[in-house]
């Protein structure tokens, strides 16, 4: 490291590969000094001279503007103001055709000049030394200072690099033939711009100062020199003539021998480069406050009666700079701004100059070689020779014809820094840039493109896998019952019989209880192994134990029934009075229900009292509801002993049995789950308040479904005892809506029994069914 | 104002395709004086029917092709490739060799392929490979050096042997071509490789008339001439270095190793370097741009694949000299070549 910058204070400059020798022209414009023109009568001042956002318009039509004035402040990152480049008053604000090779159309401010120049109030600063690092930069920010090489990124922040800089670089190279005014800046102005780098040192704390000059300027050189004796972290060093050693990475290789990684900045290798004209700017808004509004213009060409550089207020119309210096055009007239190698010809010369306008080359057909037809590649490489970047231009060629974009990449077209050596060298005389250009826009629309592209096929998967999820959800809620049925049910069973003889005989609660437990248990470890989700698992827990609080009154109920046992004809009369009864039970455990549930926000989600409450109310209604369904059902039962009077009495008595047997059963199993869901709110302790209000809004929303089921367990009690009617109907009618079993009742004494024997089988299966329902549900 | 709208860059090197072209030909120059001093105002006759027959393959393939004949005719490679084949050919071969050449070479070789710059291999020396396997008593009637032919020709007596196989006095070529001695005389390289094959040692067979003290007679002075030229190229910037001295450096190399292993059947660097085509092969065959290396490092690898492959097949092959053949099989190596050997670029790899 030492030894590098040993080398460099020894005024060693390394070479970079390529490069080429167009020629120079530069004595056409650089015998003369530097002239200041006449004001314009129009001067139209883009809003975007710079990389980055625009600023936001401080002005209006009609204003009267003093010259350097802001026109826009700073609105975003990366955003630099623009100021009036003189006195007078702003006639419009339009998008005008821009300093652009499509000259697209960019927002204006359009001045007319008053004539008197009267400048806004300026802040000098007689020394900046005194000035803090961020009042430097804002004045350099407010300055609107943006590099007046090419690029035109914004200077404070490049002022602000927070990496460490061990290099501060000054392409002062100028490399592009005919352009002079850096050179003829550094020969008039040497003294500001040393002080633009003193500035800058300052600002960053270098290690040293490289200025880099090419040697065709040996009159910069020395003025240079000389205005940088006094400092020893400048060095004034002279590279070879070659073009092109001013392009920023270039520049780096020849005074550092470092390079700036393919994806990288200079900052990244501790390099920053300023332009020349960038750093007087810098010194004339530190020392004299004065805003960018004028930049020197190298106005040039065989067509050009002064060629020379010009001071140009930014904004003026080129036309105006032409004119000044004398144009006499020729057929075909083109205009370059900027050089012969990298500048781009204009459609209009009504455009205004902007901050990176360093030169106006209107060239006659002598000078510049026209473009002669494009010829077959015959892979002589002299591209390949010349490139300063070691690519390959003559197989980047190749590929960019065929459109081959990934080996484009693969050969590192993006390292293409558009320097046109390739093309000037190139026999066959193949615009390769332009080639490469189409190719590199291409590239990155295909990449927008597939982003694009992804992202939507990203929403798209994201949906389906969604959908596929629910799907499957959906699924496993309906898959996973029927599973659970096969080990639990027949544990159930075994241990609801089991309970029913204890009950029977002694009525051990505990033993009941216990085994409850040790059932709840193995659902949960059989839960959790089925599906690891606690969501899921609280929400059927929840809903398990609204189910039980529900179904245990109707349990206690069909306990009664079940313990009367039915003998004679007379009885089958008494069953549908009990079946009557437990109707209305059921219908009084509904209110219980509704009353836990309406209790249940107090007790399991004391989180929104609000919501809460309407989950209350909501459940309070359903609740109501399904009462009211239930009275129905057991009108329904009323209603029908009546309609089976007629009927064999033998056989609505086993029917009724069958029915009081099925409705004892599906208790037994109702009982088991009350007791599960009793057992459960232990096991959920620990589950948050959250969970808990979802927990008791979801299940809130199965007690009404809970009640539904209840009521078609209702229902199958008098259809049973309706089979006895002999109405085929009934058996096939839909059991969940009593007005059908009313409607049914109308006996048809006239049916055959075979067919009741039937109907009565169904209603039975049906039975069956719900009561498995029933199961599951717990 | 209505301005012309151009791409940059704005200036262009003045270089042209046909100026490149036309160079190479003027390179040959001096190698070509060297041939008509030594073996006679044939390769001139030669030279002329080339340069027609090419025209007339272009121009008609280019019309065949519904493309415009002009441009193609006058970036001057179908001309290059004309006089390379000339040059390649013995002076005195039957016309219609060298119209077989052309019409090979420009028709199948680079236009069948799409034209120039598309061309795998090296139309010139496709075609003598072409020639030499199908015609190969034609191709290898090389005469020996003007002093040593026992019945002098004259220039008419040339036409005649070209057009009619006779000349005037009703000699054909074989009888030309016999030696004061009244036998028929080989080239250089095919004198030794035979002399060898019939246990004679290299200083033996170079006592025999055709060679001076370290080449074959007349055959040095040509590969020099050629050298001359190859100089000029790469002074003009025409072609890059390092093909050119990597070719010779291997077969220097090549040639030296064997020479030091085996005295006695080795003609040594010095032969080698000046027989048969080295020189021309070095300058101007195997730096035809198209169907050669474009890297710089695959260039170094190209030219020292041929150098190799010549010393090979001069001293373990079948035939005498071995340029065409050695630069057809390495013309088949370059994409794979191209493809490894890229240039780091800027930026990219062992960044400091």
């Amino acid at each position: 490291m030492e030894k590098l910058l040993e080398q460099i204070k020894k005024g060693t400059v390394w070479a970079f590969p390529g490069g080429i020798h167009p020629p120079q022209q530069k004595s056409l414009s650089n015998s003369a000094s530097i002239t200041r023109l006449p004001l314009p009568d129009k001067l139209i001042v883009a809003l975007k001279q710079h990389i980055g956002a625009n600023g936001k318009l401080l002005v209006e039509k009609g204003q009267h503007v003093l010259k350097g004035q802001p026109l826009t402040e700073p609105a975003a990152n990366w955003s630099v103001p623009v100021h009036a480049p003189s006195s007078g008053v702003v006639t419009d604000i339009a998008p005008m055709p821009s300093a652009h090779p499509s000259a697209l159309p960019e927002l204006s401010v359009i001045i007319e000049p008053d004539g008197k120049d009267e400048w806004v109030a300026l802040n000098k600063n007689k020394n900046p030394a005194e000035l803090s690092h961020d009042e430097l930069i804002n004045i350099i920010h407010q300055a609107g200072i943006s590099g007046m090489g090419g690029a035109g990124f914004p200077t404070y922040v490049k002022a602000d690099t927070k990496q460490p800089i061990e290099f501060l670089i000054v392409n002062a190279v100028e490399c592009e033939p005919y352009i002079t005014a850096d050179d003829v800046l550094m020969r008039e102005h040497a003294k500001e711009v040393i002080q633009g780098i003193e500035i800058m040192q300052q600002l960053l704390n270098p290690t040293l100062c490289i200025v880099g000059i090419e040697d065709n300027k040996p009159e910069a050189i020395a003025a240079m020199k000389q205005a940088a004796e006094h400092n020893s972290k400048i060095i004034i060093q002279t590279v070879p003539t070659i073009y092109p050693s001013g392009g920023e990475k270039q520049l780096i290789k020849l005074l550092t021998n470092r390079e700036v990684p393919s994806i990288g900045i200079p900052a990244d290798i501790g390099i920053l480069v300023h332009n020349t004209g960038t750093l007087f700017a810098v010194q004339q808004a530190v020392y004299e406050g004065k805003p960018l509004i004028e930049r020197i213009v190298t106005v040039t060409g065989n067509t050009i009666h002064k060629p020379g550089n010009v001071w140009a207020l930014l904004g003026t119309e080129i036309k105006h700079l032409l004119d000044c210096q004398g144009f006499s055009p020729v057929p075909q007239q083109s205009v370059v701004m900027g050089g012969p190698m990298m500048g781009f010809t204009l459609p209009t010369v009504r455009i205004g100059i902007v901050k990176t306008t360093n030169c106006i080359l209107a060239p006659d057909h002598k000078e510049l070689a026209e473009p002669g037809p494009e010829k077959a590649c015959i892979r002589c490489s002299a591209c390949a020779d010349a490139c300063p970047a070691s690519l390959l231009p003559q197989q980047l060629q190749w590929f960019a014809k065929s459109k081959e974009y990934d080996k484009l990449q693969e050969h590192n077209l993006f390292d293409c820094i558009e320097c046109g050596a390739c093309a000037y060298v190139c026999p066959s005389e193949i615009p390769l840039v332009q080639y490469y250009r189409i190719a590199k826009v291409e590239i990155k629309e295909q990449q927008a493109d597939k982003i694009k592209a992804d992202r939507a096929k990203e929403r798209f998967d994201a949906r389906k896998e969604r959908l596929e999820r629910e799907q499957e959800e959906r699924q496993n809620r309906h898959k996973r019952k029927p599973a659970a049925k096969s080990a639990d049910e027949k544990q159930k069973v075994a241990e609801a019989l089991a309970r029913v003889k204890n009950k029977s005989d002694n009525g051990d609660e505990k033993s009941a209880v216990a085994a409850a437990i040790a059932r709840a248990k193995a659902k949960k470890q059989q839960g959790e192994e089925l599906e690891p989700d606690n969501s899921e698992v609280a929400k059927e827990r929840a809903l398990r134990k609204e189910q039980a609080r529900k179904y245990k009154e109707q349990k206690s109920q069909t306990d009664e029934s079940a313990e009367t046992t039915p003998v004679d004809d007379k009885k089958s009369a008494v069953a549908a009075a009990i079946a009557r009864a437990k109707a209305k039970k059921a219908a009084q455990a509904l209110d219980n229900a509704e009353q836990a549930a309406s209790e249940e926000p107090q007790n399991d989600a004391p989180v929104d009292d609000k919501k809460a409450a309407v989950a209350a109310a909501i459940a309070r209604a359903k609740a109501k509801k399904a009462a009211q369904a239930l009275d129905n059902a057991e009108q329904a039962t009323s209603e029908e002993p009546q309609s089976e009077a007629p009927v064999d009495d033998k056989k609505a008595a086993v029917a009724a049995a069958i029915a009081r047997a099925k409705a004892k059963k599906a208790a037994k199993a109702l009982e088991e789950a009350e007791q599960t869901a009793i057992e459960e709110p232990q096991i959920d302790a620990p589950v948050d308040d959250k969970k808990a209000a979802v927990a008791a809004a979801i299940a809130r929303a199965k007690a009404k479904k809970a009640a539904k089921a209840l009521e078609d367990t209702e229902q199958t009690q008098p259809q049973e005892l309706q089979v006895d009617s002999a109405a085929p109907k009934s058996a096939e009618s839909n059991t969940d809506d009593s007005s059908v079993l009313i409607n049914a009742d109308k006996p048809k004494s006239a049916e055959d029994k075979k067919k009741a024997a039937v109907a009565a089988a169904i209603a039975r299966a049906k039975a069956k069914k719900l009561q498995k329902e029933g199961n599951n549900q717990s | 104002m209505k301005l012309t709208m151009a791409s940059s860059p704005h200036n262009h090197s003045h270089k042209s395709l046909t100026r490149l072209m036309l160079s190479v030909i003027a390179a040959c120059i001096p190698g070509l004086i060297a041939q008509v001093f030594f073996f006679g105002t044939g390769v001139l006759i030669q030279l002329v029917l080339s340069l027609v027959a090419v025209s007339v393959f272009e121009a008609a393939i280019m019309l065949i092709r519904k493309r415009p004949v002009w441009p193609a005719l006058s970036d001057g490679s179908a001309w290059l490739t004309a006089v390379l084949l000339a040059l390649s050919i013995p002076p005195l071969a039957p016309w219609w060799i060298i119209v077989i050449g052309c019409l090979f070479s420009i028709v199948i070789v680079k236009q069948l392929y799409g034209g120039l710059g598309f061309n795998l291999f090296n139309p010139a020396m496709a075609a003598y490979v072409l020639l030499l396997v199908s015609f190969p008593v034609q191709m290898t009637a090389w005469l020996p050096v003007t002093d040593l032919i026992n019945t002098p020709i004259g220039f008419a007596d040339q036409l005649r042997l070209i057009f009619t196989d006779f000349t005037a006095s009703g000699f054909s070529l074989d009888q030309v071509r016999a030696g004061v001695d009244g036998l028929t005389m080989a080239t250089p390289l095919d004198t030794v490789k035979t002399d060898i094959a019939h246990g004679l040692t290299v200083t033996e067979s170079m006592q025999k008339p055709i060679f001076n003290e370290w080449a074959g007679l007349g055959w040095a002075w040509v590969n020099l001439g050629y050298l001359v030229g190859g100089l000029y190229l790469l002074k003009a910037k025409i072609i890059n270095w390092h093909i050119p001295v990597s070719f010779i450096a291997t077969l220097a190399v090549c040639s030296a190793i064997g020479y030091i292993a085996s005295p006695g059947t080795e003609p040594g660097t010095l032969f080698h370097l000046l027989s048969g085509a080295t020189m021309m092969g070095a300058f101007f065959i195997a730096t035809d741009p198209v169907s050669a290396a474009t890297t710089n490092k695959g260039r170094l690898i190209y030219g020292a694949l041929i150098g190799l492959l010549i010393y090979l097949i001069r001293t373990f092959g079948g035939f005498p000299d071995a340029i065409a053949f050695s630069v057809l099989l390495i013309n088949i190596a370059v994409p794979l070549i191209d493809y490894y050997t890229q240039p780091r670029t800027y930026g990219h790899g062992a960044v400091k």
